[in-house]
């Protein structure tokens, strides 16, 4: 192949002065970047060769006289900064390449590089991670609300205060009955449902896209936090079986793993459609991925592609959903929430209804920011709609056509901090799943290379000593801290409100105001600008 | 700008007292104890709800109205005369006082439903039929309000203090066994004699003390309920969560009760298991017809009242009894300017209720 032209994106820069040349970077680097640079040894060798000494004086005085040093070839860089994290000197430092391309307000840096890097491929660029493209956010342009005067706020560290939700279908209205004794009992059968203890999930991330250890760590932070994780499309490993309880098994269109035990095993059922980052895509988990674990979870043979086509080939239609949702419910003796995934798309509300009415007990809608192990950047970065202005339209249309109660809605794609959580839970979500955050809180550090197999912070590959580097007891604590953390900030928004219970927030657009947003923006987000009072 | 068009936070005084034999009395023991708390209110609102004031027409729905035009009168009345019967009609008696400047026109209507509305409500009740009634003449009709329309029953309110609404109004000439008060102070200036509380639908009226800061999800979801919420005030969500949960869904008044100001989940997880798994279900459903932030409601209705407090008590509500009578009140001291040796006086507590109902006499509590 001819030499690329491509000049890196990041320069690693290795300050010698510090280096102590511990090679802890060089065992580090998933993407290989830092190397040894050795002294010629046959050279030096030949210099003793006359003396008397004996090989191991010899190989003392190479290693003081010539100290070996650490190069980078920095084209292979990610900006991953593991080598940055790590180094206990400090030594190392990962920039922006300052190359200045010529300026232009149209040809920015990356079209460039990525024609250049098609160019000598002639392939679909991939990308992993979320969406990163400067798109106007929703989120960064509403506020919420907090009570003064004619109404107190409520201290959250003195009084109670209750993040307790719910995934499942919700009658309209109760039944009550008198028993024989005079006692007024509940008459009603309530559908199935499942209790969330802060109302924020572990969204789909399968065994194959990141390491075992890691989902081991999702199961145990859910578990411990009370609250769920879902499996991906990658099937349920053996070990997560006591977690079970805490787990959405996921069925997408490559079926991967799926058979009655997973389906009976998990606490909800999820059909994925789609996924933010890539709707109307697939998946392709490459054959390098699959080791044995990966292979006996998925039930595919070592080393073969796992490919989940583009739709699912049972479902061309919203009634082929409807039969695969029975099916689901079927396997689970109805004991069992069925839930549906799908990308926010411009139809999403009509879609959605079309969900509720086919028999879903939950519509999970995940943004354009949301993330990926693997997609087309083009896919990425250009399909889809933000989550804000999705689950405010479902949100809306199920309450208009009187179908809110058949559904729960989970929000996911791009949620950042607790504040993002909020919004979307006053916009209409019963819940929301991170994804991107919970790896972050594991070590990630959005370097969008999941698709590379070899991150190096051991979340997003298959290779056992990069997956070694996640101990699942440390990072579910890491991620249990993490919903702690937001669910006490949830907790201080919910009493600046002057409510103390999450489900008066839930869907209460009042408590939002638009900042800097166009009329038809404000009426789609269902909610007053800035300024406008009560 | 008019109540409606903007939502106005009010601080407020309510009142109540009730003859649990079913005994009439006149108004002057209601307004005695609304103007103890003169200082509660700004002279921006002032209202009464009235129980068994007619006993000539005891079977037929009272519907008081007010009226900014001659026009709104002439719509409103042909568009009675279209579903009703009118039995009787009048002017709803009122006397000048200097406090009150440029009331609206006044208007009841003793009617029954017409046997062809009835007809066309295919299985509906007749309650359905007053309900939309009340709302096509709040939505549609311009300078038209209907006020109440329970039977033998009715809502006398405006903007003034509430003493002065009464004489305005001359309660003292009316007899029932149940009186509610309400002395508002809006946030700013409605204006609008609509907006001023009681607010009822039916026969269900409410006086309520507070905001409700789940306002916003309350009223998204009684509009799935076909609910059109036209005042933006917190009474207005919580006359028509009662009508949902109770009339139309027939959940038992204690309960009702408990889903709008729910027991805290540490509290149902130590309840035994058929009980806890009934709050589970209130909570799980009833959820966005919770309402948060300070409240103390009296919601009265033909037959009894129930006074209600918030989750965490952050508005005061006091009860009192005396013989065959009970009151309730924003504070003591309006229970005891109408009596001073009361039998028994509590405090409702945070998140419990207070309900009174006719003949069975009794006072539950909890």
């Amino acid at each position: 192949m001819a030499r690329s032209y491509l000049p890196p994106e990041y320069i690693v820069d290795i300050n010698r002065d510090k280096c102590r040349r511990c090679g802890l970077c060089v065992r580090g680097c998933g993407f290989s970047v830092l190397k040894w640079a050795h002294t010629d040894w046959q050279e030096k060798m030949g210099t003793f060769k006359d003396g008397q000494d004996d090989l191991g004086v010899v190989y003392q005085r190479i290693v003081e006289t010539t100290p070996d040093y650490i190069v980078a070839d920095s084209s292979l860089c990610r900006q991953c900064h593991y080598c940055v994290s790590h180094c206990p000197e400090g030594a190392i430092n990962v920039i922006k390449n300052p190359v200045a391309y010529r300026a232009n307000e149209h040809w920015a840096a990356h079209h460039m590089r990525n024609i250049w890097l098609q160019a000598e491929t002639g392939g679909v660029l991939l990308t992993g991670s979320g969406n990163d493209k400067a798109y106007f956010s929703y989120f960064d342009h509403m506020v919420l609300d907090a009570c003064q005067v004619t109404n107190p706020s409520i201290d959250p560290l003195r009084e109670p205060m209750e993040l307790r939700s719910f995934l499942g279908e919700r009658p309209d209205g109760l039944e009550f009955e008198r028993t024989p004794e005079g006692q007024v009992r509940l008459k009603t059968q309530l559908p199935p449902h499942v209790q969330l203890e802060t109302p924020i999930i572990f969204p789909a991330m399968s065994y194959g896209a990141i390491s075992l250890n890691v989902q081991k760590a999702f199961a145990m932070a859910a578990k411990a936090s009370g609250t769920l994780m879902n499996t991906g499309e990658g099937g349920m490993h053996q070990d997560l079986y006591p977690y079970a309880d805490h787990m959405i098994v996921q069925v997408a269109s490559g079926r991967f793993g799926v058979n009655p035990g997973y389906l009976r095993r998990g606490r909800i059922a999820e059909i994925k459609i789609g996924q933010g980052a890539k709707p109307g895509i697939g998946g392709h988990l490459p054959g390098e991925k699959v080791d044995s674990g990966v292979s006996q979870t998925r039930m595919i043979p070592i080393g073969s592609d796992a490919i989940s086509p583009a739709p699912h080939h049972d479902i061309y239609s919203i009634e082929d959903l409807a039969q695969l949702i029975y099916a689901l419910k079927e396997a689970t003796e109805y004991i069992k929430p069925v839930s549906v995934k799908i990308s926010a798309v411009h139809n999403v509300a009509a879609i959605a209804s079309g969900i509720a009415r086919a028999g879903a007990d939950i519509i999970t809608i995940d943004g354009f920011r949301g993330g990926t192990g693997a997609a087309p950047l083009i896919i990425r970065d250009h399909v889809g709609i933000p989550i804000e202005v999705a689950l405010a339209t479902v949100d809306e249309r199920l309450r208009r056509e009187g179908i809110r109660n058949r559904v729960s809605i989970v929000a996911s794609g791009g949620i950042r901090h607790s504040g993002d959580v909020a919004k979307a839970i006053a916009l209409g979500a019963d819940a929301v799943a991170i994804g991107t955050a919970a790896l972050i809180a594991l070590g990630c550090h959005v370097c969008q290379s999941c698709f590379t197999g070899n991150c190096s912070w051991g979340i997003a590959t298959q290779r056992p000593e990069l997956t070694a580097r996640q101990d699942p007891e440390r990072g579910a604590e890491l991620l249990t801290n993490l919903l702690r953390g937001w669910s006490r900030e949830l907790k201080e928004i919910l009493g600046a409100l002057g409510l103390n219970s999450i489900e008066s927030l839930r869907g209460s657009r009042l408590r939002l105001r638009g900042v800097g947003l166009s009329k038809q923006e404000l009426d789609l987000l269902g909610i007053k600008p800035a300024g406008e009072g009560a | 700008m008019r109540e409606g068009m903007v939502r106005i936070p009010s601080g407020c005084a309510i009142s109540a007292i009730m003859n649990v034999k079913g005994i009439r009395f006149n108004g002057e023991a209601i307004i005695r104890s609304i103007t103890c708390m003169h200082e509660r209110s700004n002279g921006l609102g002032g209202g009464f709800a009235a129980y068994g004031i007619y006993p000539r027409f005891r079977d037929l729905y009272a519907l008081h109205l007010l009226y900014e035009s001659d026009r709104g009168r002439i719509d409103a009345e042909s568009f009675i005369k279209d579903n009703f019967v009118v039995e009787h009609s009048e002017s709803i008696p009122t006397r000048p006082v200097v406090s009150i400047t440029d009331p609206p026109m006044f208007y009841r209507y003793f009617v029954s439903v017409r046997p062809d509305s009835l007809d066309a409500l295919r299985g509906e009740d007749e309650a359905e039929l007053l309900v939309r009634a009340t709302m096509t003449v709040n939505n549609c009709i311009r300078d038209a309000f209907m006020v109440s329309a329970g039977k033998n029953m009715g809502v006398f309110k405006g903007v003034g203090f509430p003493e002065d609404i009464a004489r305005f109004f001359r309660l003292e000439e009316y007899e029932g066994y149940l009186w509610t008060a309400h002395g508002r102070f809006p946030t700013n200036t409605p204006g609008w004699w609509g907006g001023a509380h009681p607010f009822g639908i039916l026969d269900w009226t409410v006086v309520h003390n507070g905001e409700v800061s789940s306002y916003g999800i309350n009223k998204r979801y009684l509009e799935m309920f076909g609910y059109h919420l036209t005042l933006q005030t917190d009474t207005e969500v919580v006359a028509y969560l009662f009508d949902l949960l109770h009339r139309r869904q027939k959940v038992p008044l204690n309960l009702v009760a408990r889903a709008l100001a729910s027991p805290f989940w540490k509290d149902i997880d130590r309840m035994p298991e058929e009980e806890r798994a009934m709050y589970k279900a209130i909570r799980m459903v009833y959820g966005p017809a919770m309402l948060n932030g300070p409240f103390s409601i009296i919601v009265a209705f033909n037959g009894g009242m129930m006074g209600l407090n918030d989750r965490i008590k952050l508005r005061p509500l006091s009860c009192g009894k005396k013989d065959d009578f009970v009151l309730m009140g924003s504070e003591e001291s309006a229970i005891r300017s109408i009596v001073g040796d009361l039998d028994e006086v509590w405090d409702v507590r945070a998140g419990e209720m207070a309900l009174v109902q006719l003949e069975e006499g009794g006072v539950a509590v909890g």
